[in-house]
């Protein structure tokens, strides 16, 4: 059964009324004389604080949720003992209450029906008879087709538990966009160097670093807890920054040395760091000599990469990449040459990142203080569950055999195309689940995402929000939010092992469920019950905590607890000790053999990106700091602080469209691809006359969003060209061009209302 | 290019991106008051001077228009107050360094005189007139044999209410347009002339008339040399000054300012009045309507403009 | 005692945690603020330079909100913090006219609303939400009157301003250079 997915925007289903106008009502100064408390700051000690951990975004920072006496969470505060924060929470984590008030939220489940005419609507339905239309697909799917035709896409903690259900369903095939959309390129290309990746978060010892170098990566804006605060310390510290980004970034604005290079010539530029650093004797020798593979071929390859050359490239001047190359030098090994995380840019980009490995190996700085640690985390055993059935297919027989052979987590859009039929390939994915990840506004080439949901049988979309990747659901299942619930316990590694819990501060809300409940249930109708054999999560908590001397009751007094490290090597090559690198050649490859072997470029090679067409500019794109990519613009609290993106125009740039600061324009990419709404211009000296920059994840199209709703432009939809990577199939995203249009193009969307 | 911007987008209602908390009520309410300063300023002081009979319609008629402007004025500061329910706070207090303060206890004195100087007159104006209740009859005698006395207390106040509709602004120094010792004497002398215009158009006599235009063409002149002075002192000052300047010189407010407030509501009035002192003739209720309507104006555009003006910092 | 508050520009990120932390602490409505971000930025490509400062009010000692207001409902307590009483306060906007930094906000129900350097938690001896939040240590408060304090500290031995100190206020925000 093959249906035309019409994009449905939650509406008939589940308003709630709108508490609009009755403020005005009241006389005014009234309700102070009855009711002082409301307005007044609640005091901590009248308050109960619950632990939990952030879901604002993946840094997953500590905190405590405060609820005053008559039940209302008041505010998240972090936990000081949580490494991952300090005590303190980012602007998105103390905004963290607007998403358990977002009246916006999903409400109830939704199942998608069609009218004798043929429109289609969303239906409110019971849990029940929701879970029993996924179950029975999912059964169907597995009986005509086989369970490896199922796949799921999961973004954030709740994640686990559907993927445990997944793979007892029989599955390999469970992705996320934080893979192939952002940090891939960089743990295959680190791996490929170290044998190791950098994980997340990340192993960076930015608090004790003497030099931090950011390409392109831009803290600050990307808000990362513990590496803005760690990036402050150096500041203080007296640590050098070095910034290279095409745009001037806030770290760029507290750095020692900006380097405003053209976009995408990073590698020229790292390839003449490395010629300068090894030419002029600037590298670790020790270091270099002990534990690295392929020196001299490094050598010889960037023998004609002077900085003259990448001068002519990037546009850097060529005594400045020799001074940055020095003052890099002079703090080695305690210089951290940062990976970046979101570093899919233009096809490229595990050779880049690649770069970035062989310079902080040149430097010594990998396993050195100031330069990369040797994280550890608490091994919490599994509750014990029968083995996963082995998958007989998976998502790569879409491909021609060994292709991607190095790719270490699932490619989410190597799932689309494994979704989309084809000749070669036997059996096609025909059912997805979807959590916690808004695939319209994280994968790029929208109409190819579209094509591979119109090839399904069904879609299941677990999310809190009308986001919206719901409208293109068969079942929408509401979630409550992350303070509304317990969860897996949080285990990410750092310098000291920590564990963390999320305890509910509140009952869902409307007819929301936690995705504990969710998964068991589904389990249970699919006859998977002994993959979930305990009867709530509290138990299932408490059995694995008790494993690692702790308990439900400890965790939820401290809510973070910290235990000491197996062995005493977190700066584990700071004296060269002697040390096996998980590579070929048990050393850091700086000639990688497995790349080789691949047929790939052993060492990294500067190629030439496509530039921008006359008339048009590159599609820059980042983080605000006060939002966490589409999934906080509808939260009350973060709208506040911004509630629309704007689109940055060098004034020159400006002065030749004859376009004014705050005038709003439509973009439209080299594609003929116009922006579904209007963006707001700002004019400034902060960007490069080639480039226009804009924040990722506002132009939300679902009016269910109401105040998210048509506020700002999606870079998304304007990412419609992308250059794959070919080693392992990162999409390369900073390749597209935009123009500008000042009048309202004629109306391109084809939307059905219920 | 220099930018300055909000990054947490800031955008509270009234007062980005421009302030705006004082809307219609305010201009309304200094207009009133200064109105109702003036003509009483003029009935005491004509009293005290003992010209009483010269100037029945300064005395006794236009009066009349006093507690009902002030009460008026009143009204629209009440509608202003954002916390109405609270409003008795300001008679709990004396707070001499907020002209708010003073000028709220002036009207609470000033505005019963005016009924009570009405009062006093009402059977002077209306033979017929009966007060029924033989304390009121009582009061009213008691009332005129102090009226003497009465009119000093009353011109001392009104005169106090004059200068605050100006100080009210000039106390101001966040905003550069008011922040200027001038504003408190220009309010006061318009206050002063407007109330005249309203008794120069009500009296039906003429010598009354002919001498009420004389002294309304030197307060007309005198508020043209503080006008002048004004931005004068704006141009040699600061920066923002200089700014706030900027608004009437070229900027949005310079048509309202010069045409409305200086040409129609100044300097076209005392062409007239001088023109109708030579004889020449000139319809009774144009030069007074000119000279309240460029008042009223006055107050509404300093008040806007003055909002707009801030510290740059 | 003088309370007061040292703001370090070089290091502040502008991420608006600081507005988030009073929202939610004090509660205050939505689509208001007691605290807020400037980002000025100045010369041009590829010669910027950018300045951000976290901003509320300023507690002036020589405070013109507090000498309008006609019925003593702002007034100013132990430790020079500017504060305004909800129920003394007849919302004549005053205060908010007489203040150069356009600290003060008329609260919807009706009564003007300021930062109040969190006297509540200041007096239990805790620092100011923002100040705790402030992700980048940014922010340091206490007294100027205690050398060992954490705004005298930061104010040793670095260079800084006050915002319009022309109108007289005596500001008592000091933005590190
Ligand atoms: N054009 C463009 N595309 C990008 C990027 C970009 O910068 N530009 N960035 C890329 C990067 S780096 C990444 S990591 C990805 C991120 O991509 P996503 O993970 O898709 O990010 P979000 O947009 O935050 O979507 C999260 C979804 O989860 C929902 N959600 C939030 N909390 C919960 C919860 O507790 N339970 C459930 N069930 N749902 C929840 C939200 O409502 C939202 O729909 O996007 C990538 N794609
Ligand atoms: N507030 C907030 N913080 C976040 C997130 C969020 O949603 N909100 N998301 C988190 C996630 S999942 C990720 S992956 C990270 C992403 O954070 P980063 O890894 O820091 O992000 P990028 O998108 O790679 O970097 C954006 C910067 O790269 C610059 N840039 C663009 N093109 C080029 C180029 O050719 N060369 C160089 N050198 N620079 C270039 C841009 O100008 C911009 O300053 O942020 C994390 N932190
Ligand atoms: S960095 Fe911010 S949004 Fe992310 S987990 Fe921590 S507090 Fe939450
Ligand atoms: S929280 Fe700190 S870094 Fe963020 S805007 Fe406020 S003062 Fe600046
Ligand atoms: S900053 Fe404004 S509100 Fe605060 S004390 Fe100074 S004048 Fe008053
Ligand atoms: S608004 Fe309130 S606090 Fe402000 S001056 Fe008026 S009475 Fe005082
Ligand atoms: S000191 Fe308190 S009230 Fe003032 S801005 Fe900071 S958090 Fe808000
Ligand atoms: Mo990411």
């Amino acid at each position: 059964m093959k249906t035309r997915r019409d994009f449905i925007k939650i509406s008939a289903a589940g308003t709630g009324a709108a508490a609009i106008g009755l403020h005005s009502l009241k006389l005014r100064g009234f309700s102070l004389l009855g009711d002082e408390n409301e307005q007044t700051p609640a005091s901590d000690e009248e308050m109960t604080p619950y632990p939990t951990y952030c879901e604002v975004c993946f840094w997953k920072c500590a905190g405590w949720t405060y609820v005053d006496k008559k039940g209302n969470i008041r505010k998240v505060i972090g936990n000081e003992n949580d490494p991952h924060c300090n005590g303190r929470l980012c602007p998105r984590g103390t905004g963290g209450i607007g998403m358990y008030y977002d009246e916006d939220r999903l409400k109830h489940p939704l199942i998608r029906e069609t009218k004798p005419d043929g429109t289609q609507y969303f239906r409110k339905a019971s849990w029940d008879e929701a879970l029993d239309v996924i179950a029975e697909k999912m059964d169907k799917l597995r009986k005509e087709h086989g369970p490896e035709c199922l796949a799921l896409f999961s973004h954030g903690t709740g994640g686990k538990l559907v993927s445990h259900l997944v793979k007892a369903y029989g599955s390999p095939n469970i992705s996320a966009p934080s893979f192939a959309q952002c940090r891939g390129p960089r743990e295959v290309g680190f791996t490929a160097t170290f044998g190791e990746d950098v994980m997340s978060p990340e192993r960076t010892d930015i608090r004790d670093t003497k030099c931090l170098v950011l390409i392109g990566s831009h803290i600050g804006e990307n808000m990362h807890n513990g590496q803005i605060q760690e990036m402050s310390a150096a500041l203080e510290n007296g640590a050098t920054i070095i910034t290279v980004d095409p745009r001037f970034s806030t770290a760029a604005s507290h750095s020692k040395y900006w380097l405003p290079i053209k976009p995408a010539t990073d590698m020229a530029l790292l390839l003449a760091w490395m010629h300068v650093i090894i030419y002029e004797n600037l590298y670790d020798k020790e270091y270099v000599e002990k534990y690295t593979f392929g020196f001299d071929e490094l050598k010889e390859h960037v023998k004609n990469k002077t900085p003259e050359w990448a001068y002519g490239l990037t546009t850097i001047e060529p005594e400045i990449i020799r001074r940055t190359a020095r003052e890099m030098a002079a703090a080695s090994p305690r210089v951290l040459v940062h990976p970046g995380r979101h570093v899919t840019w233009y096809g490229d980009d595990t050779q880049r990142s690649r770069a970035i490995a062989i310079l902080n190996a040149l430097l010594g700085s990998w396993g050195r203080r100031g330069g990369f640690y040797n994280p550890e985390s608490v091994h919490v055993p599994n509750y014990p569950h029968p083995p996963y059935p082995k998958p007989k297919r998976s998502w790569k027989d879409a491909y021609p055999p060994g292709k991607y052979k190095l790719v270490s987590e699932v490619l989410s859009t190597g799932i689309c195309d494994a979704t989309i039929p084809n000749p070669d390939l036997d059996c096609h994915l025909r059912g997805w689940i979807v959590y916690g990840t808004n695939l319209m506004a994280s994968l790029p080439d929208q109409k190819k995402t579209i094509a591979a949901i119109n090839n399904l049988d069904f879609l299941v979309v677990i999310d809190t929000m009308p986001m919206d990747i719901t409208g293109y659901a068969d079942v929408v299942l509401p979630e409550c939010t992350y303070l509304e619930r317990y969860d897996f316990l949080r285990t990410s590694p750092h310098r000291e092992p920590v564990i963390a819990l999320r305890m509910p501060a509140a009952k869902p809300k409307y007819d929301s469920k936690p995705n504990w409940w969710i998964t068991k249930q589904l389990a249970n109708r699919l006859g998977l019950q002994d993959y979930f054999q305990w009867e709530n999560i509290e138990e299932l908590l408490d059995w694995q905590l008790k494993k690692i001397g702790s308990s439900l009751d400890e965790m939820k007094r401290v809510g973070v607890k910290k235990y000491p490290r197996e062995y005493d090597d977190l700066y584990n090559l700071e004296n060269l000790e002697d040390f096996e690198f998980n590579t070929n050649t048990g050393k850091i490859e700086l000639y990688s053999t497995e790349l080789e072997m691949e047929g790939f470029d052993p060492l990294p090679n500067y190629t030439r990106h496509p530039e921008p067409p006359e008339g048009y500019y590159r599609l820059n794109y980042g983080r605000a700091p006060m939002h966490t990519f589409s999934r906080t613009s509808n939260n009350h609290n973060l709208w506040d602080l911004m509630n629309e993106n704007s689109v940055w125009v060098n004034p020159k740039v400006a002065d030749l469209w004859e376009i004014k600061n705050g005038q709003y324009v439509w973009l439209k990419n080299q594609d003929g691809i116009v922006s579904s709404f209007p963006i707001k211009v700002r004019v400034t000296e902060r960007i490069r006359w080639d480039s226009v920059y804009m924040v990722h994840g506002f132009g939300h199209t679902d009016k269910k969003l109401r105040r998210a709703y048509g506020r700002g432009a999606s870079d998304s939809e304007l990412v419609s060209k992308v250059y794959l990577d070919p080693v392992m199939g990162g999409t390369g995203m900073r390749s597209n061009f935009v123009t500008f249009l000042k009048e309202k193009p004629g109306n391109n969307r084809e939307e059905v209302e219920s | 290019m220099k930018e300055e911007l909000f990054v947490s987008g800031r955008n509270i209602p009234n007062i980005d991106p421009y302030l705006h908390v004082w809307h219609w009520q305010i201009p309304l309410y200094l207009f009133l008051g200064g109105l109702a300063a003036g003509i009483l300023f003029f009935a005491s002081y004509y009293v005290v001077t003992d010209k009483e009979k010269q100037m029945p319609y300064t005395v006794k008629w236009a009066p009349i228009i006093a507690p009902f402007a002030l009460v008026l004025g009143l009204g629209a500061l009440f509608l202003d107050l954002k916390h109405q329910l609270y409003f008795w706070r300001l008679y709990t207090t004396v707070r001499i360094t907020s002209p708010m303060s003073w000028g709220a206890w002036t009207l609470m004195l000033i505005t019963p005189m005016s009924f009570i100087w009405v009062a006093s007159y009402m059977k002077e104006m209306f033979p017929n007139w009966d007060w029924k209740f033989e304390i009121l009859n009582k009061f009213e005698a008691w009332i005129i044999k102090v009226r003497v006395p009465f009119a000093w207390i009353m011109m001392a106040l009104s005169i106090i209410l004059g200068v605050y509709t100006g100080i009210l602004l000039s106390a101001f120094n966040a905003r550069p347009l008011w922040n200027t010792s001038i504003l408190g004497p220009l309010f006061l002398t318009s206050g002063l002339s407007t109330g005249l215009a309203t008794i120069i158009w009500i009296s039906k006599d003429k010598n009354e008339r002919k001498l009420l235009s004389r002294i309304d063409l030197i307060l007309i002149l005198v508020e043209l040399f503080l006008i002048i002075h004004l931005f004068m002192g704006f141009l040699a000052s600061s920066a923002v000054q200089t700014e706030a300047a900027a608004l009437f010189l070229g900027g949005e407010f310079t048509v309202t300012f010069w045409v409305f407030v200086v040409i129609l509501g100044l300097a076209f009035p005392a062409t007239l009045e001088a023109l109708e002192l030579r004889g020449y003739h000139v319809p009774a209720w144009v030069p007074p309507f000119l000279i309240l309507f460029g008042g009223l104006v006055f107050r509404f555009v300093m008040v806007e403009a003055g909002q707009i003006t801030r510290f740059l910092y | 005692m003088r309370y007061a508050m040292a703001i370090d520009t070089a290091k502040c990120v502008g991420c608006g945690d600081c507005v988030v932390a009073c929202q939610t602490e004090n509660n205050v409505p939505h689509g208001y603020c007691r605290d807020w971000i400037v980002e000025t930025v100045s010369g041009s490509y590829p010669n910027v330079q950018i300045e951000l400062r976290s901003e509320r009010c300023n507690h002036c000692d020589n405070a013109p909100c507090v000498r309008c207001c006609p019925t003593g409902a702002s007034h100013i307590v132990e430790g020079g913090i500017v504060m305004v009483t909800h129920n003394e306060c007849i919302g004549c906007g005053a205060c908010i006219e007489s203040c150069p930094y356009d600290a003060r906000y008329s609260h919807p129900e009706g009564y003007v609303d300021k930062c109040t350097f969190c006297k509540h938690r200041v007096d239990k001896g805790q620092n100011p939400a923002c100040v705790d939040v402030c992700p980048t240590h940014c922010l340091h408060f206490g007294d100027l009157d205690d050398p060992n304090s954490d705004v005298s500290k930061a104010l040793k031995n670095r260079n800084w301003k006050v915002l319009a100190p022309e109108a007289g206020t005596k500001p008592q925000l000091y933005f590190l250079i």
